[in-house]
């Protein structure tokens, strides 16, 4: 069993927990993800990493309830316990000094891109932050982001808050004004589809985080498959992170409502 | 064995047995009938198909055997159980000895006794064969014996006294169980780690109930509890601990048991459809996730017309699945003919009764979508047997011009697995075959010297019982490797 630590709600929706995961927390990269599962007959669904505190021996989760599992285990308290933890899963980032890295995430994308953004900047690249969400509220780990990043350009879709317009508008400013050497970008995969098309046209090289359906997420079940520059690719154990213009983001758009 | 009266075939109770009955008699008596649950029950339930011997019919079976002074069964077997020792056991009524030779070779008799191919192992070599008749049922009375054992809570053999001596196991599927039984009455200190949120692999994701009741997996899991061998869940060997990490904690010998992984696909046309996915992928959402039952989490595409590709074990377990989940029409297609199919003959034979259609000598080509992406239909190249290839088996060629559309709203691909490259890639300085599979010598050792494999992690996918054969081998080898140092 894994014990919620600490709990803080970003949203109504969005909540961030501290699990007790003392391995995990020692052995986590940027980039690596876990699988959770919450009762004795809940699913297991897979979750990136956000943080990890290794004195404490937590790990931070950021999640969103949108289904059945995920409102379960928003709706944990401190001392209640998650009945399953596993990882770190996935390969890490390839972190490595490029010179300006634009990282950008859409609703709780960013929070598993903070320790890539952390990695970024200790590694010495110029670190430019595109954050988007729908409105001001859905905004998360504005600090944090700040605290890591040389720049932080906010948009929402409705103007409440930065600049009005969606994080293609945020990161296209940045590639026309300077020199980009590679993007990273984490959130809905729709968003991630239209990153790449973006920085497709400019030629940027970009990287993306891809959230799939699975099942076991060891390379068991297939269930991640992608389509990955023409090839069959599993997101569990060849990923989580792709070459985002490498990747079918219809098909995996098309898949990820199998069960809807 | 150290109770020459248990097994010894020159024991004066066996002598007796042999003499009682000449081998005429015996051979009269026609073979068991396995009682077993009628199949417009069966279909609608989870509940064990074969339903084991009365103790009436396995002393009657048991009697069949001839006790040969060269029993062939033994040979046919890859962890050389004594079977005419155990089976004699049986006959004289004492099921509990029967057990306990069995256990002598075997940790999970109760497993291989349902889910071994014993047709083409102990059966095949039974001296009947050579007369025209049929093997002794020497699967049903392992089962027999085993469940007989548990069900009067026999002792567990007590295991040697404790060298001090750690050693760990990574998964706990058959290779990693038969392994830690072994080294457990070795003496050694034995931790298996799984890196799913359940102990026992292959045998509780992958063998669905109706075949291998997990009460029976449980019941042999506790054995190896009761007997001190520890289980640690949710940990993966090269991710949440590393090798160094392994050694830290002061385990001396690594036996890595992790199985085949990746579920293969056949890459063609419309192979990501929503509907289609591998057996791997189907049979732990039902086995494991518990999918299709009440209050369970875990969804699964509960299929009316669902083709199940491939003509193995696997594809049998998926195709009987599908029919359990509601499927109107479930199909199996194989494209080799029904001769050639590896799955067991039982098995075969189940699914057929339980109206499983068999669709042999056709092979898909490419699946068709609706508009929501859904896959609706699959196109089927049909086949001829042309000459044998190198496995002995015919192999087949397309039909020019003949390619058949099925409607289908599911499709389990179940053509094979390949090797886990989890661990491999995890573990600095471990030798790879070009197949992705850990390199070992005749020894089972790897090019870490404290480092054992066995299982498909090495044969890249075969038997419940091969995998538990080199656990045994492992075992054995780093023991002397141990004892050396």
């Amino acid at each position: 069993m894994y014990e919620i630590i600490s709990k803080e709600h970003f949203s109504e929706n969005v909540v961030r927990l501290d699990i007790k995961a003392p391995l995990i927390a020692r052995s986590r990269k940027p980039g690596h993800f876990v699988i959770v599962r919450c009762g004795d007959k809940g699913e297991r669904i897979p979750l990136t990493i956000a943080d990890a505190d290794t004195a404490r021996g937590t790990i931070t989760l950021v999640i969103q309830a949108i289904g059945v599992s995920t409102r379960k285990i928003c709706a944990l308290e401190p001392g209640d316990c998650l009945t399953d933890v596993v990882g770190p899963l996935g390969r890490a980032t390839d972190i490595q000094r490029r010179g300006t890295v634009v990282c950008c995430g859409g609703g709780v994308g960013v929070a598993p891109l903070l320790p890539i953004i952390k990695a970024m900047k200790e590694a010495g690249n110029r670190v430019v932050s595109v954050l988007a969400a729908r409105t001001r509220d859905l905004i998360i780990l504005e600090d944090q982001v700040r605290a890591h990043s040389d720049e932080v350009i906010i948009m929402t879709d409705d103007g409440s808050y930065g600049q009005k317009g969606l994080v293609t508008d945020g990161v296209e400013q940045v590639i026309l004004r300077e020199k980009v050497d590679e993007v990273v970008t984490i959130g809905p995969a729709i968003m991630m589809k239209f990153v790449a098309a973006l920085t497709r046209k400019y030629e940027v090289p970009t990287i993306c985080s891809l959230n799939t359906i699975m099942v076991d997420g060891t390379g068991m079940c297939g269930a991640c498959r992608v389509t990955v520059g023409g090839k069959m690719r599993f997101v569990c154990v060849d990923g989580p992170e792709f070459d985002a213009h490498q990747v079918d983001f219809d098909e995996m758009l098309m898949r990820m409502r199998a069960y809807s | 064995m150290e109770n020459k009266e248990l097994n010894s075939r020159n024991a004066a109770w066996r002598e007796d047995l042999r003499q009682a009955m000449s081998a005429r008699e015996r051979g009269a008596i026609p073979r068991a009938t396995m009682n077993m649950l009628p199949p417009d029950y069966r279909i609608h339930c989870n509940e064990e198909v074969n339903q084991g011997l009365s103790e009436e019919q396995a002393v009657l079976e048991a009697t069949r055997c001839l006790d040969c002074p060269d029993p062939q069964c033994v040979s046919g077997c890859p962890v050389s159980i004594d079977i005419p020792g155990f089976i004699k056991n049986i006959q004289r009524g004492r099921a509990d000895l029967a057990s306990a030779v069995l256990r002598a070779t075997s940790a999970l008799p109760a497993v291989c006794g349902r889910v071994c191919p014993q047709e083409k192992q102990c059966e095949s070599r039974c001296l009947y064969n050579r007369m025209k008749k049929p093997p002794v049922a020497i699967g049903w009375l392992e089962r027999y014996a085993a469940d007989a054992a548990r069900k009067a809570d026999a002792p567990c053999p007590v295991p040697a006294e404790r060298l001090g001596i750690k050693v760990a196991v990574v998964g706990s599927g058959p290779a990693g169980l038969s392994f830690a039984g072994d080294m457990i009455m070795r003496g050694y200190d034995v931790t298996v780690y799984e890196a799913l949120h359940e102990i026992g692999g292959v045998l509780k994701y992958g063998i669905p109930e109706f075949r291998l009741p997990n009460e029976v997996v449980e019941a042999e899991l506790d054995m190896l509890r009761r007997q001190g061998v520890e289980f640690v869940s949710d940990v993966i060997i090269g991710k949440t601990l590393s090798y160094d990490d392994l050694l830290d904690m002061g385990y001396k010998g690594i036996f890595v048991a992790s199985g085949a992984g990746l579920p293969r696909f056949m890459g063609i046309e419309g192979e990501n459809l929503i509907g289609i996915m591998s057996s791997n992928e189907y049979l732990t959402r039902v086995n494991l996730m518990g999918a299709g039952r009440p209050d369970y989490d875990t969804p699964v595409a509960e299929g009316r017309r669902v083709a199940v590709v491939g003509g193995g074990n696997t594809a049998m377990d998926s195709v009987r699945t599908a029919l359990r989940l509601g499927a109107s029409r479930a199909m199996i297609i194989y494209r080799r003919g029904e001769t050639e199919m590896p799955a067991r003959i039982e098995e075969v034979a189940h699914a057929k009764e339980e109206g499983v259609e068999f669709i042999t000598l056709a092979n898909p080509v490419e699946y068709l979508g609706d508009e929501r992406g859904h896959v609706r239909a699959m196109r089927i190249q049909r086949m001829e047997l042309g000459e044998p290839d190198a496995s002995g088996r015919r192999s087949p060629r397309p039909i020019p011009g003949a390619i058949d559309e099925i409607e289908v709203d599911e499709v389990i691909v179940a053509v094979g697995v390949s090797p886990n490259p989890l661990i491999p890639r995890s573990i600095e300085n471990l030798e790879v075959t070009d197949r992705g599979t850990i390199a070992v010598n005749e020894r089972l050792q790897s090019s870490i010297p404290t480092l054992f494999a066995g299982g498909d992690i090495v044969r890249g996918g075969a038997t419940v019982i091969l995998a538990m054969g080199d656990g045994r081998h492992a075992a054995a080898e780093m023991h002397r490797q141990l004892q050396d140092e």
